[in-house]
């Protein structure tokens, strides 16, 4: 029953697009205002697709095993908040979640930018619904949710138990519209070319989509790394892994791209690098899912792959790739930048510079290994390593231009007072020397950032102070550039500061190492709706201030599928986190504990956090002004 | 000039979506089960003091050879270790551990506490070797009998029932 409802209104879905794309090429050619059926069709289709998306989400609460895709990411006894998530944790459900954000979105841009003129608008639509049509054939003839199945199994086969997981169950959303939400400025990127539409204004109409794509894939990718942080158990937040390398790609071209078009609107010029970043950003987003869904990358976060997926998005990717660089060919113009070096337009140019580096490495570090082995057989991984060397030691000289970028003046800039970032400079340098003296921990390359990290959020704060004074506050620039700062700040404090122990104990017995010791005091077994647990009690002493920290780590025995995992214990204080994960050694007495001491945790999640929040000061002081 | 930049865009591209394809149709699924009842492939290891090179030559002169791919940054590792332990205290069964992409401060202070249950103790510290075992992670494990066949290969870390069905087979 479900399965023909969510078929028919794929379908129905299918009709619209077409009909939109119809009616509205039509309308291209009509003088007057964008024809009324255009609004309400698009607003039918946005319905439409989130009815369709609810009939899944209902298949997946009732436990209609007859669905393929419910039967292999579902079980009956799932707790009810898991069986929803289920929905987009998979590869059928979450293009279904593509389908929805770009209809929304599609919709959303119709009838926002209603400013702006009507042969850019409809082509807009009429490309983005080329784009839904796309993922909709892809969702009807390969990776169809509402497939069905027969004989209908008694029971599903269970979702993965790491994926059991609050912060997991949002993370797909969040970074969804992010990636999808990034094929709006696409298309518009791509009418406005065709349309001539190179008006400054061209700016407006996209410049409130980027930073919502931008706000939500930095809290996706947030969300993604605490989740990583404490379920995989190895204590780190971000491993270079694949996959989150193919969410970080779209997000250097969307930083670029919300910074460049600043000076787009301004001073009319980047015109053609604004459409380029429009174009790569959206460009990367999918060429990510092809990588994450074709399996052609190793990763702990490939989704079971299907070879047929990778060639359908494998083709829609080039069709998109070709398309828009042969039309980009056709209508580029060689722009003439006069630009002082000295000016806030070059130090904005330079951020893009700094964006486009980092995103080059880790393209390459992302695509080496497949290259390899396509072309020598050689398997290779690229790891943490690379990024580290490459990555780190422009991250400094970064964060300076960071903090000198915003105090620029347009067109013709004269730093006065140098002697005060000379001051600052000396400060920050300072501040670090005393880090050093007292927690005597030393490497050369973390100290340089933490320097310039310290830069940047003093220079950043002195600007409220001015800026209160004048009664000028861009806050929203001031919030995300110190968060940055303090984010860099803390991850360097981190990375320097971090204890890890490693032990085979006994139940009863201690350990000692520093100033701590840890006791294996006590082990517990307990029964749960869909697991057993193993609850270990650990005494975590400090003997030079007496505090002592009971933590609980967990192996766990999920029934369906069977599977162990290893769930860490965390306590987390605004200063550190203790962090512990235990495993059983295989006929005998001895668990092996991993003891960790993470100094300032917290504060990394809430730079992020403030980085975002950054990003939606600007988005409201945006809507204000319009 | 500006045609020449495109035409190296272009040709980029079409190359970088060239090899996806190329991958896509590649067998990236490492089944290493093919490898079953097959022969040992040649192979020359260097020993992990760098003093000598073990070939098929060593795997001949035992009923039995285990060879187990290992590493101190594995944590699976240390699980199966146990049953390592365990494993050398049988007769008529070898075994050769392979240290695999590690550092030989950290690999040998893991043996110093966890206990040496190797014959034999190679290493690969590109990888390099191991791939020819079929080997894509850590810990795997060969079984190989005298006449250099494969009998069987062991994903993921060795349990206790693994344990019972080597001493089975040797039996």
């Amino acid at each position: 029953m479900l399965s023909n409802l969510g078929n028919i209104l794929l379908f129905l879905n299918v009709i619209l697009s077409l009909s939109i794309i119809y009616i509205a090429n039509k309308n291209l050619k009509i003088i007057g205002g964008i024809n009324k059926i255009i609004f309400q069709l698009n607003l039918i289709q946005s319905t439409s697709i989130i009815t369709c998306f609810f009939v899944l989400i209902a298949a997946f609460i009732v436990s209609d095993f007859s669905l393929i895709t419910v039967y292999q990411n579902s079980h009956s006894l799932k707790p009810l908040f898991y069986k929803i998530a289920g929905t987009w944790g998979n590869h059928e459900g979450s293009l279904l979640l593509w389908a929805i954000i770009l209809s929304i979105f599609s919709f959303l841009f119709l009838i926002y930018n209603k400013d702006h003129p009507k042969k850019f608008r409809l082509l807009t639509l009429i490309i983005q619904n080329i784009l839904i049509l796309g993922f909709l054939f892809f969702i009807l003839f390969n990776s169809n949710p509402f497939s069905q199945i027969s004989p209908i199994p008694s029971e599903g086969l269970g979702l993965n138990p790491i994926l059991q997981d609050p912060a997991l169950a949002i993370h797909p959303p969040l970074l969804y519209v992010g990636f999808v939400g990034s094929s709006i400025y696409f298309s518009a990127a791509i009418a406005s070319l065709i349309s001539n539409y190179s008006e400054k204004s061209f700016s407006l109409s996209i410049k409130n989509w980027v930073l919502i794509s931008w706000c939500f894939q930095t809290l996706g990718i947030l969300v993604g790394s605490i989740w990583a942080y404490y379920e995989l158990g190895w204590g780190g937040f971000w491993f270079w892994d694949p996959v989150e390398n193919a969410s970080l790609l779209p997000w250097f071209a969307m930083t670029a791209l919300f910074h460049s078009l600043i000076v787009f609107e301004r001073r009319n010029i980047f015109y053609f690098w604004v459409i380029i970043l429009c174009v790569i950003t959206f460009i990367l987003s999918v060429t990510g899912t092809f990588l994450v869904r074709s399996g052609i990358l190793n990763s702990v976060h490939t989704f079971a792959s299907d070879p047929t997926r990778g060639i359908y998005i494998l083709i829609f990717l080039s069709l998109m790739i070709f398309g828009s660089i042969l039309l980009l060919f056709q209508k580029y113009k060689k722009e003439n930048y006069d630009l002082n070096r000295n000016s806030k337009e070059t130090f904005i140019l330079v951020n893009n510079w700094f964006m486009m580096f980092y995103l080059i490495t880790v393209l390459l570090g992302t695509i080496y290994p497949i290259f390899t082995d396509a072309l020598t057989g050689n398997k290779i991984s690229v790891g943490p390593p690379f990024y580290n060397t490459i990555i780190f030691p422009v991250v400094a000289f970064f964060l300076l231009f960071m903090a000198l970028g915003p105090k620029t003046k347009w067109i013709k800039n004269k730093f006065e007072n140098i002697t005060i970032y000379l001051l600052i400079l000396a400060g920050a340098a300072g501040l670090n020397l005393a880090i050093i003296f007292f927690f005597k921990s030393y490497s050369l390359l973390s100290n340089f950032i933490i320097i310039s990290a310290l830069f940047l959020i003093i220079s950043s704060l002195m600007d409220v102070a001015k800026a209160l004074k004048k009664n000028k506050l861009d806050f929203a620039r001031i919030i995300s550039h110190t968060a940055f700062g303090f984010l860099v700040l803390f991850i360097g404090l981190n990375d320097i500061f971090s204890i890890e122990k490693d032990y085979n104990i006994k139940l009863g017995e201690t350990k000692k190492f520093e100033s701590y010791s840890i006791q294996l005091q006590s082990l517990d077994l307990k029964n749960y709706k869909n697991y057993q647990a193993v609850i270990g009690k650990l005494v975590i002493k400090n003997i030079n201030s007496n505090q002592t920290n009971i933590l609980n780590p967990e192996i766990r025995i999920y029934d369906k599928p069977k599977t162990l995992t290893y769930e860490a214990a965390i306590k987390t204080s605004l200063i550190k986190d203790y962090y512990l994960t235990m495993s059983n050694i295989d006929r005998s007495d001895y668990y092996n504990v991993k003891f960790q001491k993470k100094p300032l945790m917290a504060w990394i999640w809430i730079s992020v956090i403030m980085i975002v929040v950054g990003g939606l000061v600007r988005l409201f002081n945006n809507a204000k002004n319009n | 000039m500006q045609k020449i930049i495109k035409i190296i865009i272009l040709f980029i591209l079409l190359f970088v979506i060239g090899i996806f394809y190329i991958s896509l149709t590649r067998d990236t699924s490492y089944n290493t089960s093919s490898l079953i009842n097959k022969e040992t492939p040649e192979f020359k290891i260097i020993s992990f003091d760098e003093s000598s090179l073990y070939t098929r030559d060593d795997i001949k002169k035992n009923n039995f050879t285990l060879i187990n791919f290992w590493a101190s940054w594995c944590a699976p590792c240390k699980i199966e270790h146990p049953i390592l332990m365990k494993l050398s205290q049988t007769k008529n069964l070898m075994i050769i551990g392979v240290n695999f992409k590690d550092k030989e401060i950290q690999a040998k202070t893991f043996l110093n506490n966890l206990g040496n249950p190797y014959d034999l103790l190679a290493k690969d510290e590109n990888g390099k070797q191991s791939v020819k075992f079929g080997i894509y992670g850590i810990p795997e494990s060969i079984l190989i009998n005298k006449d250099l066949m494969i009998i069987q290969k062991f994903v993921g870390p060795l349990s206790v029932d693994d344990y019972d069905n080597i001493i089975k087979i040797m039996e």
